[in-house]
């Protein structure tokens, strides 16, 4: 039996650079930082500066509805709403062509719902246990998001949550792949969230080490791959891709922007927080990928870095692509697009997998920002300005990692 | 307060919760099937009305509170 083929149908965002893909599309090619300073919320913090959701989703949903989310279930809703009308599905399904119960979602989070959990337990401490919301657990719950969306949708197949840190949202698109694959659905939305700029977990990110404190102009601080690199800066927001069987998508006359041709997805087992230092993990999800893709190192014209900005995730990921690609990773285009939006954890995997797929939609790899002077080590040819990517069949690599030694890789191909 | 005084202030309370215009929150409407107020949005309508009426609501009158009607009458009696 042949195996069912997964197609990309819908894509949506909202994020640091736009509160959708034309702005966020537009916002990657300029090389637009959506970094700035935060403003009160983070007096007496160490760190003050990150890259909040361009467009407040309370502006864009109803305040009835958005008044029952999380904020990162308000930002996903936001990006899957876009990507399900961008998919023209919404019609099909009001037409009873699409049922429910073959429709799925896998949405990820990396945290869930921090802002309700924080701001009800001020709420316990200052008013008492008879104030705390009566909706503070659905609102945020890990799996909030997906379900969220689930109901907006009529999705009634699996509806999955996976939480891999700052891999969740490449897993998602991992899983729902599979979802498909497997035959228990022929739609799914995949995708990842988050809201996390709040003091907390500024403070906790901060004290780990992980996040800049470059005091200099906020949109240069973000700096994968250069010298000057010392931290992620925390962004917020979501990614959101309808993935479709090739034979659904091709019944119904879809537009097709990309194929899912394979995923990757292993574990360090070295350290929690810490990545393996050679990146050994990362390779063996990069090498699945590519072995489940069935694709030749020299076919991948592209990759969408995870690439943080920290000292030594940047590097581990040159050599995990030397390690798996050999000589082709000489010729790749490689693209870090955290230098533009921060770091969205569960969102991150989720915006560049919708960044992955219009670089090989629109055959251009986005630039890489703040690359002044590029680390030695850091062996790959980095687009510091938008590149053309050639013609012809070419596939192109999404890479995630997160805390808990997560690896996710995705590869796409371009639609025939 | 008087009874037209709670009523406006209740209906507040329900358009704020639960989006309901105000001008639909009658004394003659019941919560669950002329206003969709679910279950756990009557839970924030008690809790915000307990605050701005300074009355307390137990869980176990909470179910009694069939209409608008029955939610005013109950504070009317027990505002302090």
């Amino acid at each position: 039996m042949s195996r069912i083929r997964v197609v990309v149908t819908g894509l949506g965002t909202t994020n640091p650079l736009g509160g959708d893909v034309a702005s966020t599309w537009d916002g990657l090619l300029a090389g637009r930082s959506g970094i700035r300073q935060l403003g009160e919320i983070t007096e007496g913090l160490p760190v003050t500066i990150g890259g909040p959701a361009a467009v407040d989703p309370t502006e864009v949903l109803e305040r009835v509805v958005a008044r029952r989310l999380d904020r990162s279930s308000q930002l996903a809703l936001v990006a899957a709403l876009e990507a399900w009308a961008d998919s023209g599905l919404a019609a099909v399904k009001e037409a009873g062509d699409l049922d429910g119960e073959r429709l799925g979602v896998a949405f990820a989070s990396g945290i869930g719902g921090v802002h309700t959990l924080l701001s009800n337990h001020e709420v316990l401490l200052e008013k008492g246990p008879r104030r705390v919301s009566p909706i503070a657990v659905p609102m945020l719950m890990a799996n909030a998001p997906a379900a969220t969306i689930s109901l907006k949708l009529g999705a009634r197949g699996p509806v999955n949550t996976p939480v891999s840190a700052c891999a969740s949202g490449n897993e998602a698109i991992a899983l729902a792949a599979d979802q498909i694959r497997l035959g228990r659905v022929d739609v799914a939305v995949a995708g990842g969230t988050e809201a996390a700029i709040h003091p907390l977990p500024i403070a906790a990110f901060a004290n780990m080490m992980a996040l800049s404190k470059n005091p200099g102009d906020p949109t240069t601080v973000s700096r994968p791959f250069d010298t000057g690199r010392d931290g992620f800066v925390l962004g917020e927001g979501a990614g959101a891709l309808v993935l479709e069987s090739l034979e659904h998508a091709q019944a119904r006359g879809a537009r097709i922007y990309a194929e899912v041709l394979g995923a990757g997805i292993t574990a360090d087992a070295h350290d929690i927080a810490q990545p393996d230092p050679e990146g050994r993990g990362g390779a063996r999800a990069i090498r699945a990928a590519v072995r489940d893709a069935d694709v030749a190192a020299a076919d991948i014209a592209h990759v969408n870095a995870h690439a943080t900005s920290t000292p030594q995730g940047d590097v581990a990921e040159s050599l995990m692509l030397h390690a798996v690609l050999g000589s082709a990773a000489d010729d790749l285009v490689v693209s870090a697009t955290k230098s533009m939006t921060g770091h969205l954890l569960g969102g991150a995997g989720a915006l560049e997998g919708v960044a992955t797929v219009l670089a090989l939609h629109h055959r251009t790899a986005p630039p890489t920002i703040n690359l002044d002077d590029k680390d030695e080590r850091v062996e790959l040819d980095v687009a510091t300005s938008p590149r053309q990517l050639p013609s012809g069949d070419i596939a192109a690599l999404n890479n995630s990692f997160g805390f808990g030694g997560a690896n996710v890789a995705v590869v796409f191909g371009s639609a025939g | 307060m008087s009874t037209e005084e709670i009523r406006a202030a209740l209906a507040e309370i329900v358009n704020e919760v639960a989006g309901i215009p105000a001008e639909n929150v009658q004394l003659d409407k019941s919560f669950a099937d002329d206003l969709d107020v679910d279950s756990l949005s009557m839970v924030e309508v008690v809790v915000e009305a307990e605050e701005k009426f300074g009355v307390t609501i137990p869980d176990d009158e909470v179910k009694n509170l069939k209409t608008v009607g029955d939610a005013v009458a109950y504070i009317e009696r027990n505002a302090s």
